[in-house]
């Protein structure tokens, strides 16, 4: 075995390991956040692969989530749940009576958001650049407005209540099941997007970023890989939807406008365009901070309560991480072993010349 | 025997007509060169040839295929590789990925394979690095495999460039100003590379060329172009005396 896969191998341990722990020692609220965190880190990575990977500025983000989010929750809900839902417009003829269980239902979330993905990516990827932007961002919007007009399908806005969480993990019964499916998820996302970047594809996807032109002379069928990066990055965030709205338990259209792409569009930023690990740091910083902050609106240290002042700090925050890290926290490079190392050895080495 | 075939193409942008009635033909195992002054139209009969333009009228034939039509991803999979006359190297990348993309064409493997490390992929991936690096040996940029390639010296860019287009296994290599910005010496080594890579690689050339040493020394055969018309066409010395291209070149002298 490689000393790639060994390190892999090691920081998955590691991270079971702090999941166990977290389990029994947090309370409800952290272990929401805990898992708030897993799924960001699938929207961030997902994301990443068509807009740092890839370059292609694609923001229809929010309306494969909410495609995925939907599918799953009206493959789960069972049908009495169902008929408690729907009392406007009852839900149409197949729908209403399939109840599947929590794997499936996933699987078929994320190949529903990635038909999606490539349904709004074969029209959209023949522009470039910010008319791409503009198509996919109209297309994400489309894609709720028909959520909220589609009443017979997907309760319109009147949303989804009631939708059940894994109470299995697998075959076992967990205390936290969810929690184990997030970061699981979360896992598997991200070696399949570092296995696919180290492959030749993410070779060519890298290519397309750097220069199309040169790209497409060098062989590489542009609007298929285009095509490509937009299918997959959209079937993680259909997974990505599915775990959401399981952990939230009702969705409505509103929860999917486009401020979630642009949030998650914000981590990736400052994680750094072209970084897996990159995105994972800033995923699970961004979301705990903006919990974190929440103290600043009760008041604190003698001040009155000032709703919204968190956002301000927070935009602080993100101000100050874009003037001193232009390219986000981590470039378009990845966290490794040796830098690390290097980073620890630099003061070493220092104090030792001291001497 | 012929390998490309250029047959009365004429390339209009809107009110521009910027190559009229251009022939070309080009044999096996051959070094032609196009030359003309600035604006003559010799980068649009490259990016009409590889696909980047779908000229107004005529056709383009490579080994007998109609490829006028043809994307250039496309042509490039038939074995028409070319270099650009701004050095469009992947400039965030290394060296080596530089080489190791152009070889992405030849790739069989599908995605899945390809995500999984499959055994038919890995044996793949390891042609590809071994190519890639006997590529890199044969134009000595080995050293700088590691490199970022927009770190490299302009010299060497221009070369890897080279690298890059021969990675794709081309028949034809299409060279769109190789030594613009290199000096006297380096222009020599141009030379001498162009003769190897050609000999090694059984390849034919076609370049597009401003110093005249270096095209007068490679080239057996030579184009003139001057504002989209072929005016002149044969040896070096045939060229050097026409008195049309000295004109287009030098201008008239005229009797005040």
């Amino acid at each position: 075995m490689s000393k790639k896969v060994i390190t892999s191998l090691i920081l998955i341990l590691i991270t079971i390991t702090l999941l166990i722990i977290a389990q029994n020692n947090l309370d409800s609220f952290s272990l929401r956040i805990l898992n708030l965190c897993g799924i960001y880190v699938i929207f961030a990575v997902s994301m990443n692969l068509i807009n740092g990977f890839t370059g292609q500025l694609a923001l229809g983000h929010a309306g494969f989530i909410a495609v995925g989010a939907y599918s799953y929750s009206l493959l789960v809900m069972d049908p009495q749940l169902k008929e408690m839902n729907f009392f406007l417009k009852p839900l149409i003829a197949p729908l209403n009576t399939v109840h599947w269980p929590f794997l499936p239902a996933l699987i078929l979330a994320g190949l529903m958001a990635a038909l999606a993905g490539f349904l709004v990516g074969a029209p959209a990827l023949r522009l470039r650049g910010d008319y791409l932007a503009i198509a996919t961002l109209g297309f994400g919007e489309i894609i709720r407005i028909i959520f909220t007009n589609t009443q017979s399908i997907t309760n319109g806005s009147l949303g989804l209540k009631g939708i059940p969480a894994p109470d299995k993990f697998l075959f076992f019964s967990m205390k936290n099941s969810l929690m184990w499916w997030v970061w699981i998820a979360a896992i598997i996302t991200v070696i399949f997007h570092f296995l696919l970047i180290d492959s030749s594809y993410g070779r060519a996807f890298k290519a397309i970023r750097e220069d199309e032109k040169a790209a497409q002379a060098m062989g590489i069928a542009l609007f298929k890989h285009k095509v490509m990066a937009m299918v997959i990055s959209s079937f993680f965030a259909g997974i990505g939807g599915a775990l959401l709205a399981s952990l939230i338990g009702t969705i409505d259209p509103l929860m999917f406008r486009f401020l979630l792409t642009f949030n998650i569009l914000l981590i990736v930023v400052v994680g750094g365009m072209g970084s897996i690990s990159g995105s994972i740091i800033s995923a699970i910083s961004i979301t705990i901070l903006m919990e974190v902050l929440r103290a600043l609106d009760q008041g604190f240290m003698g001040l009155p309560a000032l709703p919204g002042l968190r956002m301000v700090v927070f935009a602080l925050l993100l101000m100050s991480v874009v003037l001193f890290y232009p390219k986000g926290l981590m470039g378009n490079e990845e966290l490794s072993w040796n830098k690390l190392m290097n980073l620890l050895k630099k003061p070493l080495l220092l104090k030792e010349v001291k001497k | 025997m012929s390998l490309l075939e250029v047959k009365d193409v004429t390339m209009q942008f809107g009110g521009l007509t910027a190559v009229t009635n251009f022939n070309l033909h080009i044999n096996n195992d051959e070094i032609v060169g196009l030359i003309g002054p600035n604006g003559a139209g010799k980068t649009t009969c490259f990016n009409v040839i590889t696909g980047e333009y779908i000229p107004s009228k005529g056709s383009v034939f490579f080994e007998k295929k109609d490829i006028t039509k043809a994307r250039s991803d496309q042509v490039t999979k038939l074995g028409i590789a070319r270099t650009f006359q701004n050095i469009r190297l992947f400039k965030d990348l290394t060296v080596l990925e530089n080489v190791l993309i152009a070889n992405h064409l030849n790739v069989k493997s599908n995605l899945f394979t390809a995500i999984f490390k499959l055994p038919k992929y890995q044996k793949e991936e390891r042609q590809m690095y071994e190519k890639s690096l006997d590529l890199l040996k044969e134009l000595k940029l080995e050293r700088f495999k590691n490199e970022k390639s927009s770190s490299l010296p302009y010299g060497l860019q221009r070369r890897l460039e080279i690298a890059r287009a021969l990675a794709t296994q081309p028949k034809l290599l299409l060279l769109d100003e190789p030594a613009a910005g290199m000096n006297p010496q380096e222009s020599i080594e141009l030379m001498k590379l162009i003769n190897e890579i050609k000999e090694k690689f059984n390849l034919t050339i076609f370049m597009i060329e401003h110093h005249m040493p270096v095209i007068m020394g490679v080239c057996k055969r030579i184009l003139v172009l001057d504002h989209g018309l072929t005016i002149a066409e044969g040896t070096p010395k045939e060229i050097q005396t026409n008195p049309k291209v000295i004109e287009a070149y030098l201008g008239v002298e005229t009797i005040a």
